[in-house]
């Protein structure tokens, strides 16, 4: 038997039985649309956190006071070091090594801001005038923190677009002084709207020199440094020297943690491709189901053609024939199904990408591919069944009538 | 051409044994015409389904044109079929959804002959079984008459060696009958060899031979 001739009767088959084929169709493509639906949401949440995460700048490194570590004799004993505080003095030590670029003190606080009558709880952020470049910030008016000796506190600060929108209106903020707690800081500058990033909002928060921060807060102890490495290539080698300098800092004691913004970007992209991984393939159990119902669609259509099969025996056609038919058809409605299915995922797959615009949902290209694979394996796996049994039916038997 | 010796069938129908073919020796020359006739049940259906390789005997030997068939494995029986026996049914057997071409058609799809080939032998049988006009229709838009033409056209679309009929106008009211019944020996008289199956002495009685079997026994052979 040609392969177009196969083709040709197996469609006639599909064909000629409409609603069945509809039956079918309808299983295989739900199956498909599941599995493209929730795959492409999981990526969707997967692009949308390293997106997050990729705005906070390029090539960070995270610099963190203490150190998670397990020490002590007895086993289950944990014994906390206590940290010893990172200073602004650490920092700016960190600028000797030849792979980084830039560092960003950084100390963060609530402090009560108030401008003539009105007052705000609001996030304070003591920095430098690096943060600015590290962090992939850009300032609407005004300038950012002028650049100089950091211990110095001058009293300026910026602040973000929504402080100025609720606390300034339609005045103009620059040059006007507000109050943080007990001090005056003149407003220098406000920041580009940025929205939120990872549950930071820089639309509120305020920034001051490091050093007057410092002050505010009557501490010495920097909350983190921000590092950024001259290239990618550099992050490893910028990663050591942190920790060698800090180490001979505190004489000998490594202890601050050091998180490079890839580990974190790598992190989450493990779990979330795991997850992705996981609810795809919970919904690929609709397929497995969707091959069930073809083999049992396929074994009534094996008792209902027994005739036609006979016939076909009769005729001349032999066991690999008859098999060939049915496999033919159940694949090709498989096909069909995974087609349908893609394009109603599709479909599913930019509703839902107009419910939340913001994040960018897609189908990664692994579900592309096993979706309408799986489609097709279980199917002719499922009319393995049904085709030998329809194979194996004596002519005379299937001929007799009846 | 045929050679039949000691074929013996026999059924299991619960704890009994049936059996429907009891020692028949049968030889049928090329060319020839002949009918088996006998009352139901007597086995002149197992001969037919022995002789068109639908069913294997349990015992004897079957020599198809000087080839022992009888040990052969079912996709060589099935290929066997193909090339060498047409067979035309009560019933008709004629696939629903297939045009009255598709259906003529099913041997030579079955065989993979080249569609170009395949066009040539359609036009060539509906041409000469007047079906050129409901070559396109479905068996339910055709009487029984041209479902049974078809049925023919479909059997002599590989040019067999054999033509096997059970009970080719069993279905077919008197006049429908006498047309196919000169259909087919129409074929006979251009060399081809003509077994029917009947229980109709009317019809039965035009063959130029025939076979009485009862109760599996072959009881009467004339010329």
């Amino acid at each position: 038997m040609r392969f177009s001739d196969l083709i040709g009767f197996a469609w006639q088959v599909v064909r000629g039985s409409r609603s069945r084929t509809f039956l079918i169709l309808l299983a295989m493509s739900i199956g498909v649309a599941a599995v493209v639906v929730v795959s492409s949401l999981g990526e969707g949440a997967r692009r949308y956190v390293l997106n997050q995460f990729g705005s906070l700048g390029t090539n960070l490194i995270i610099v963190l006071p203490g150190r998670s570590e397990t020490g002590g004799i007895n086993p289950g004993v944990v014994v906390a070091k206590t940290p010893r505080s990172l200073t602004l003095d650490d920092a700016l030590a960190l600028t000797r090594s030849q792979a980084i670029r830039r560092v960003a003190p950084l100390i963060v606080g609530a402090g009560d801001l108030r401008w003539g009558s009105k007052s705000r709880e609001t996030p304070v952020l003591g920095s430098t005038a690096e943060m600015l470049d590290i962090r992939h910030m850009e300032t609407a008016q005004g300038h950012f923190l002028p650049a100089g000796d950091p211990h110095h506190a001058q009293p300026v600060c910026v602040i973000g677009a929504k402080l100025r929108r609720e606390l300034f209106g339609a005045r103009q903020p620059l040059g006007e002084w507000v109050r943080i707690g007990d001090r005056r800081f003149r407003v220098i500058g406000v920041l580009a709207a940025q929205g939120e990033s990872l549950g930071f909002n820089t639309d509120e928060i305020i920034i001051v020199p490091v050093a007057s921060a410092q002050a505010l807060f009557n501490t010495e102890a920097l909350f983190r440094v921000l590092v950024e490495a001259k290239t990618r290539q550099q992050v490893p080698q910028a990663k050591a020297d942190v920790e060698e300098i800090v180490r001979t800092r505190h004489e000998g004691e490594r202890d601050v943690t050091v998180i490079t913004q890839d580990a974190v970007l790598a992190t989450f992209d493990r779990i979330l491709t795991a997850l992705t991984l996981a609810v795809g393939g919970i919904a690929g159990i609709s397929l497995g189901v969707a091959g069930i119902l073809i083999m049992n669609v396929m074994l009534i259509s094996v008792t209902q053609r027994r005739r036609e099969i006979g016939l076909l025996k009769a005729l001349g056609a032999t066991g690999a024939q008859i098999r060939a038919v049915f496999f033919t058809e159940a694949v090709m409605l498989a096909l069909g199904g995974a087609a349908v299915g893609l394009a109603i995922g599709e479909l599913g797959q930019w509703m839902v990408g107009q419910v939340y615009p913001d994040i960018p949902f897609s189908p990664p290209w692994w579900a592309l591919i096993a979706a309408p694979g799986t489609a097709v394996v279980t199917s002719v796996l499922f009319s393995v069944s049904p085709a030998r049994r329809a194979a194996r039916l004596d002519p005379v038997m299937a001929l007799s009538r009846r | 051409m045929i050679r039949l010796t000691d074929i013996e069938r026999v059924f299991t129908v619960g704890d009994e044994q049936v059996h429907a073919l009891r020692g028949v020796n049968l030889v049928i020359g090329p060319g020839e015409y002949l009918s088996i006739m006998g009352p139901s049940g007597s086995g002149k259906s197992s001969l037919l389904n022995v002789l068109g390789l639908l069913d294997r005997p349990n015992a004897g030997r079957y020599e198809l044109e000087g080839r022992d068939v009888t040990g052969l494995s079912d996709d060589e029986l099935a290929r066997v079929r193909r090339e060498r026996i047409g067979f035309v049914f009560q019933f008709f057997h004629l696939v629903p959804r297939l045009t009255a071409e598709g259906n003529i058609e099913l041997p030579m799809v079955l065989a993979g002959i080249e569609p170009a080939e395949r066009r040539r032998r359609l036009d060539r049988l509906l041409a000469e079984y007047g079906l050129e006009s409901r070559a396109r229709h479905r068996p339910d838009q055709l009487s029984g008459g041209q479902c049974q033409r078809v049925a023919i056209a479909r059997a002599m679309s590989m040019n067999p060696s054999v033509i096997l009929a059970d009970e080719p106008t069993g279905n077919l009211d008197r006049s429908t009958g006498q047309e196919v019944i000169a259909l087919l020996e129409a074929l006979h008289a251009g060399g081809g060899t003509l077994v029917m199956v009947t229980h109709d002495a009317e019809i039965g009685g035009r063959a130029k031979r025939r076979i009485r079997i009862v109760d599996g026994r072959i009881v009467g052979d004339e010329r």
